[in-house]
């Protein structure tokens, strides 16, 4: 049985925007996402260049080396416009705040090995650097991108780098009682500490990478694909045997987080890749360049944190990113 | 285990800890090669630690409130669009104002959300630059809440199909959109400087709050729902542009002048852009919230005057030309309405003359000015339009080179001699529509000479042909129906069908 309810029908005089219709191939009925996203960049008739780089227009294909004939040939596969977007993050964080909740209330960090609160401290600290190098990265990507498509899923991983690189801090918090020691501590030897150097260098080089598109590929491939699995997958194993679950709980966001760029960053690389064998060959080569860097700039912490077992865990990361990159239809 | 003493961290405390300890200064590249915009413009910043933060967010209570706010508008424009909430609007004649912020206002936003990204990177303080990316995403949430608000009303009425392709090419449009692109061109500091002082904190009440207003006095839920949830990000659009502004003042005297200048610049700009919003709230409103004459006096000259004797102690003076300004306030909303009358057969809205009790109320709003210049002209037009020959101007109007207004405003005490001044620059002569643009021109001429000028570009054949109807094509326009006259206009016979089917039902 079903109820109907009759109301007023007005026949639509159309079901979508023209340009929108023009992409779906008919005037019918389109996603928020679509409407949302679809040739909201402007692309021509630009009124000035920039007094900051006369270079280039406002909006500009030639800040990439990469052509596509159709920047809006990549789709955010999780469909994710601004609406979407904070309510998908809200619920995660739901989450990972209860877990906080829970950790405070029982001061559950007490659990842990004392040698593993420190070993956190070590490795994972300073990671909100990375997270907020990071997010520099992503948010210079948004800047240059071409077409809303792109731009917008930049933009979102911008801001939750500077989400995780908080949610790190708050570890740190929750290690040294709220004094922010642990925060300074870490900071010097993001700065100093011979462990990190090769991974600040990295970042801070990949700050002037001037193609948007090889930054990209640095970032959210190479350097993301040995950080995610090495920081909250290995070594939240290796905590284990030291009474780390309460930091595994903590982990949990950043795991999430890490699937989710997975998603949509697969799905751009292998829609690009596709586009061209001149696109393929970029790709190729920037994400053989940068993993072979992240690979040897994280080498250092994985071996402090896992000792004589890191030249295995950073072979099979390596593995997994190639196999990955493959798929999208890159060699490495 | 020992009780431990939980040290609770206050917000400013916990706020810094979590945010400003993230940046670091770089030493395997210079810090001038990562940041490498922030000071060409001439600002001199002594230590970005000096910037206060305007709004404490952290990203777990932003994605908290944010998606509440989201929850909510959905909900409504989902009732909206179920409910034939397009129904409930006073007259189809506002859906005018709903086109010309479609397509006038909405790719601002765009434009604001790519410029508050350029510059969320490239500031090299954390405080400012975590600031201009909430703002950088805050502005991609308005332009695509305001393209889903207006997507119920693109399906039953006309005009609002091509935002972003309109944006790009029709003559009017080129004013918003030439004003963002020259702050999107500018620096960092004047980009804030131009957009988050200027646009967001001086001048927002003039303009994004009459057209939310304009909603909500003429039954349009969706419309002033999507302004009530903007709210709360406009409040803090406007903290951070006044920040910016105590920031660069603060850090070094010699950063006055230069702010300064920007100020009268963008108050300029600003005010021209706004005579679009002038001639919306005088008379695309069928219910009227209030004159634009009132507007500017409550929200310029009251509002502005006491933030400006605010700023004074930084040695700040008012924007020049807000005495011109203030007196074309009296002008310039019957002014535009008189250019668009004259041309809305190459525009994506329509125009009308007001009715009888909507010409008293002006009448009443503009006591000296209205009954003497401007409404026996209206009558004139009336009557003519009654008689068959509905007045369309076929000669394309001459642009303002900065604003790009077509030039038909009026010396404000001589309200029959069109103003206009002339600047020299490379042996070529260029026009500015008042001595605000002409300031701007000739500060930077190198920048406004390379202006894409509507007039000009469809007289080259750049924009689809040599006659009218070519042009509009390339437009997008669909003729006969986005354009012309609102009387005899298919948003208007659909209109009166649908109010008529209403009271039989």
């Amino acid at each position: 049985m079903s109820l109907e309810i009759k109301t007023n029908v007005i026949q639509p005089r159309r079901h979508t925007y023209d340009h929108i219709a023009k992409r779906l191939g008919a005037d019918k009925p389109a996603t928020r996402y679509q409407e949302g996203t679809w040739d909201l960049q402007p692309t021509t008739n630009f009124h000035y260049r920039p007094t900051w780089d006369p270079s280039r227009e406002i909006y500009d294909k030639s800040l990439t080396a990469i052509e596509m004939e159709d920047w809006y040939s990549f789709n955010d596969p999780r469909q994710l416009y601004y609406g979407t977007y904070t309510m998908a993050r809200h619920k995660m964080m739901e989450a990972e705040e209860n877990h906080f909740k829970f950790i405070g209330k029982s001061n559950m960090f007490g659990l842990m090995d004392d040698e593993w609160q420190q070993k956190i401290k070590e490795f994972l600290l300073p990671m909100r650097h990375y997270e907020w190098g990071a997010n520099m990265n992503n948010c210079d990507c948004s800047d240059k991108a071409y077409g809303t498509a792109i731009s917008q899923v930049a933009l979102f991983a911008a801001m939750d780098r500077l989400g995780m690189a908080q949610i790190i801090s708050r570890v740190g918090l929750l290690l040294d009682d709220s004094t922010g020691k642990s925060l300074d501590q870490a900071k010097a030897d993001w700065m100093e500490n011979d462990l990190w150097q090769g991974a600040r260098r990295m970042i801070e080089d990949s700050f002037v990478v001037k193609d948007w598109f090889e930054l990209l590929v640095a970032q959210n491939l190479s350097m993301d694909g040995v950080v995610f699995p090495l920081f909250y997958q290995y070594f939240d194993e290796a905590g284990q045997q030291h009474g780390g679950a309460p930091m595994s709980m903590l982990n949990e966001f950043m795991q999430d987080w890490g699937k989710d760029e997975k998603r949509w960053l697969d799905h751009l690389l292998k829609v690009t890749a596709a586009e061209s064998p001149e696109n393929a060959a970029l790709l190729s080569k920037w994400a053989s360049v940068w993993t072979d860097r992240a690979i040897e700039a994280f080498t250092p912490i994985a071996k402090h944190v896992l000792g004589e077992g890191a030249a295995d865990v950073m072979t099979s990361i390596r593995a997994e990113i190639t196999k990955r990159a493959q798929k999208s239809g890159i060699e490495i | 285990m020992a009780e431990k003493r939980k040290k609770k961290l206050g917000i400013k405390q916990r706020y810094s800890m979590l945010t400003r300890g993230l940046g670091w200064d770089t030493t395997y590249q210079d810090m001038d090669k990562v940041f490498p915009y922030d000071n060409y413009e001439g600002i001199i910043i002594h230590d970005w630690e000096g910037w206060e933060d305007p709004f404490r967010l952290t990203m777990d209570a932003y994605w908290k409130f944010q998606s509440e706010k989201e929850k909510k508008l959905y909900a409504v424009i989902d009732s909206f669009a179920q409910n034939n909430g397009h129904l409930g609007i006073t007259d189809a004649r506002y859906v005018n104002a709903l086109k010309l912020f479609l397509t006038g206002v909405s790719p601002l936003e765009y434009q604001a959300a790519r410029g508050f990204t350029h510059v969320g990177r490239h500031f090299r303080g954390v405080g400012p630059r975590v600031a201009c990316q909430m703002q950088a995403i805050d502005e991609l949430r308005h332009v695509q809440t305001q393209i889903h608000s207006m997507s119920h009303y693109n399906k039953y009425f006309d005009g609002l199909h091509s935002a972003p392709h309109m944006h790009d090419r029709v003559w009017y449009l080129s004013v918003p959109k030439s004003f963002f692109d020259d702050a999107r061109t500018a620096g960092p500091f004047e980009f804030l400087t131009s957009i988050s002082f200027a646009f967001e904190y001086v001048l927002t009440n003039l303009l994004f709050v009459p057209f939310m207003s304009g909603a909500a006095f003429n039954g349009d839920m969706a419309t002033v729902t999507f302004g009530f949830s903007a709210q709360s990000d406009e409040a803090r659009h406007m903290t951070l542009g006044l920040e910016v502004i105590k920031f660069m003042l603060e850090q070094d005297e010699r950063n006055i002048p230069i702010v300064q200048r920007w100020m009268d610049k963008w108050f300029w700009r600003g005010t021209r852009m706004l005579a679009l919003v002038a001639m919306m709230m005088d008379y695309m409103l069928p219910k009227r919230v209030m004159s634009w004459r009132e507007a500017w006096d409550i929200y310029f000259t009251e509002a502005g005057g006491a933030l400006f004797a605010d700023l004074a102690r930084y040695g700040i003076k008012p924007p020049k030309y807000a005495d011109i300004a203030t007196k074309e306030a009296e002008h310039i909303s019957h002014q535009a309405w008189h250019i668009f009358y004259n041309y809305t057969h190459a525009a994506a809205f329509h125009t009308w003359v007001p009715e009888k009790d909507e010409l008293d109320w002006l009448s009443e709003k503009y006591p000296n000015t209205f009954d003497k210049y401007y409404r026996p002209r209206l009558e004139y037009l009336d009557k003519e339009e009654k008689a068959g020959r509905r007045f369309y101007n076929d000669t394309l109007p001459m642009l303002c080179q900065v604003c790009q207004i077509p030039m038909g405003f009026t010396d404000m005490d001589d309200p029959t001699t069109i103003s206009f001044e002339v600047s020299e620059y490379k042996d070529d002569k260029y026009h500015t529509c008042s001595l605000g643009c002409k300031d701007i021109f000739d500060y930077e001429p190198a920048k406004y000479v390379q202006a894409w000028l509507p007039v000009h570009q469809i007289y080259q054949g750049n924009c689809g042909g040599a006659e009218i109807p070519d042009v509009l094509k390339w437009y997008n326009f669909n003729l006969g129906a986005d354009n012309m006259e609102y009387n005899g206009s298919p948003d208007q016979k659909l209109w009166d069908e649908w109010q008529a089917h209403r009271k039989k039902a």
